[in-house]
């Protein structure tokens, strides 16, 4: 079994959101970069616990970023994981990075392909999506549960007020979230050995972008909250019947 | 043209693809072109009810392989026939199967991609769709350079337009391959409406002290035709289901109104429903930072709160 998990690095959650260049990029001074929780948390470890079950699983992970990315990667790789490769690409654009991921995962010839649903980030949901289409393979997003079964996988996924129990040959591609697995913390033996796992770096192919950042900008602020008094909650609902017209 | 997909469960179209097809027909009416439907398997639904939403014409691929998704499947016949009808412009609805579709269709017909769009495209220099970002805290403009362009729609982001008329049905043949995923089994949580879809929604956090005082949430939602949420927390020891866990690295929402019960409001529950429209919070903490993201609010405990509320919207109901 050879399994290729992709993971992103994206702003810590509480980082503070604001643009700079004439609001075209992410100001990304001072913030501290983790690893795509849905890609740490669920792909990854789950990834990782396959590799339990059989050692001799061959787990590589895989990252498209430039050397700033390296933190995070050797951050996953005291979780788990053999080796890591590194597209270096500054491209944001999804159709560009999963090019770069369909590049790498065809050279390697995976069983398996994870990716978190989504980047907290983007939020595109695009990139295990894109990766299945150049590769032609199928494809099952918002992965809660993954067991290998024979020469397949049992794969549940969430579906709009409910899930849906799949089953599904390999080569596969699956976008993973809540569910999958429990988040781990990584021991200092973890991170001992990351320090020598190999971290390859690799060129990236030539593609075209097919979308661009215009800018950004940010939610207007909230006119304020209008309290109501605890005694006579029944205000609320007349409020919000009559005022906001919401109920 | 444009074309939109719809979206079914069940054989019955999701209200989001209603949203999708109305916002498709805005697309098409700025671009000055006609807008017209996919729809694959068969399908419960008055189709020729679409022209309500501006649709001139849907068109149907039945095929039984068609009333399971398959991604891969679903792509190459949506594909084919955006192909053979010149489609510009595909809209799909940012749905569970939309996020699986939108990628694969995007690298299939050379298509830029904006997911999670949430107002419709300005077209007066070039083609740029407005989207959500960073869960939510920030939105961006997404310039799309391919002559192809595809829009995922988040749902509860676009009021429906009506307009009149009915749409001409017409049966469109298809390829349709043999499919790699099987789909096992199907468990819906029965009566409850899809959270992601819902109107309003009613949640709950760490303040209610136990799954057993969920029946003050559970309640309120009942009377209120609302779906259940709950912060991270509250998932994670099992007090709700995971799939209720609304915020950042959960499930992003923009009801119309939200209502939290016990949530402190961390920046990371923020994230995921402060697109709400709006919002009420009731918090026995006057200094929790939900009140801060709220436009309503009561500084109270819930045990005593709540009820009140419940009786006042059963008075309002007209439920004894
Ligand atoms: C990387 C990361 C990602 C995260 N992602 C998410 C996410 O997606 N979603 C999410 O929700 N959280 C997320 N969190 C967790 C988040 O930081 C908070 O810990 C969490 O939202 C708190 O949940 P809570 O408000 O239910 O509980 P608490 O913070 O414990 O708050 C409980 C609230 O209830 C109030 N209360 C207590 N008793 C009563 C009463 N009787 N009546 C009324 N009010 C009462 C208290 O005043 C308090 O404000 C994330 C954290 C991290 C680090």
């Amino acid at each position: 079994m050879k399994i290729l998990v992709c993971i992103s690095k994206t702003p810590d959650t509480t980082a503070k959101i604001a643009f700079s260049d004439n609001n075209t990029k992410f100001a990304a001074d001072g913030v501290q970069w983790i690893i795509n929780p849905y890609d740490e948390w669920y792909a990854l470890v789950r990834a990782i616990e396959i590799k339990e079950t059989d050692p001799s699983t061959v787990l590589h992970l895989l990252n498209v970023g430039n050397a700033e990315s390296e933190p995070i990667i050797r951050k996953a790789l005291a979780l788990g994981g053999d080796e890591a490769i590194r597209v270096n690409c500054d491209v944001n654009d999804s159709f560009t990075i999963a090019s770069q991921i369909a590049a790498v995962a065809k050279e390697g010839n995976y069983d398996l392909i994870f990716t978190g649903k989504e980047t907290i980030d983007y939020n595109g949901s695009s990139i295990g999506g894109m990766v299945a289409e150049l590769l032609d393979l199928p494809y099952i997003s918002h992965a809660t549960k993954f067991n290998l079964e024979g020469n397949g996988a049992i794969v549940v996924r969430e579906i709009e007020g409910g899930e849906e129990t799949d089953k599904a040959t390999l080569p596969l591609v699956v976008s993973c979230q809540k569910g999958m697995a429990e988040q781990r913390i990584p021991n200092m033996k973890g991170i001992m050995g990351a320090r020598t796992k190999p971290l390859k770096v690799v060129e990236a192919v030539a593609t075209d972008a097919y979308t661009s950042v215009v800018s950004f900008d940010l939610p207007p602020a909230k006119a304020g909250v209008k309290l109501v008094d605890p005694e006579n909650a029944e205000e609320l609902v007349r409020l919000l019947n009559e005022e906001a017209k919401a109920i | 043209m444009v074309l939109v997909f719809l979206d079914q469960s069940e054989g019955q179209i999701k209200k989001a693809s209603y949203e999708a097809a109305s916002y498709a027909a805005k697309v098409a009416e700025q671009l000055g072109k006609s807008a017209e439907a996919i729809i694959l398997g068969s399908s419960k639904d008055d189709l020729s009810a679409l022209g309500k939403y501006g649709i001139k014409k849907v068109h149907t691929v039945s095929n039984d392989t068609l009333n399971q998704f398959d991604a891969q499947i679903y792509t190459k016949v949506i594909a084919e026939a955006a192909s053979s009808l010149n489609a510009e412009v595909i809209v799909l609805s940012n749905t569970t199967t939309g996020k699986a579709i939108a990628p694969r269709l995007s690298v299939r017909l050379k298509a830029g991609l904006v997911s999670g769009a949430v107002a419709l495209p300005d077209t007066s220099n070039g083609f740029t769709v407005r989207k959500s970002v960073f869960s939510g805290k920030a939105y961006a403009n997404i310039g799309i350079s391919t002559s192809i362009k595809i829009i995922s729609l988040n749902p509860n982001s676009f009021t429906i337009v009506e307009v009149g008329g009915n749409a001409e049905i017409a049966a469109l043949s298809a390829t349709v391959d043999a499919p790699k995923i099987e789909v096992v089994s199907v468990n819906k949580v029965s009566g409850d409406v899809p959270l992601s879809e819902a109107d309003i929604v009613v949640s709950g956090g760490r303040g209610l002290k136990g799954p057993e005082n969920w029946g003050l949430v559970t309640e309120l939602a009942g009377l209120l035709g609302a779906a259940t949420a709950c912060s991270r927390p509250v998932a994670d020891i099992h007090w709700r289901p995971h799939h209720e866990h609304v915020g950042q690295t959960g499930l992003a929402i923009a009801p119309n109104l939200y209502i939290a019960i016990g949530i402190s409001g961390a920046i990371q529950h923020l994230a995921g429903v402060n697109r709400s429209k709006t919002i009420v919070v009731i918090n026995k903490d006057p200094e929790a930072p939900f009140f801060k993201a709220a436009d309503y609010g009561i500084v109270g405990d819930a045990f005593e709160v709540v009820p009140k509320i419940i009786n006042a919207v059963k008075k309002i109901k007209g439920v004894a």
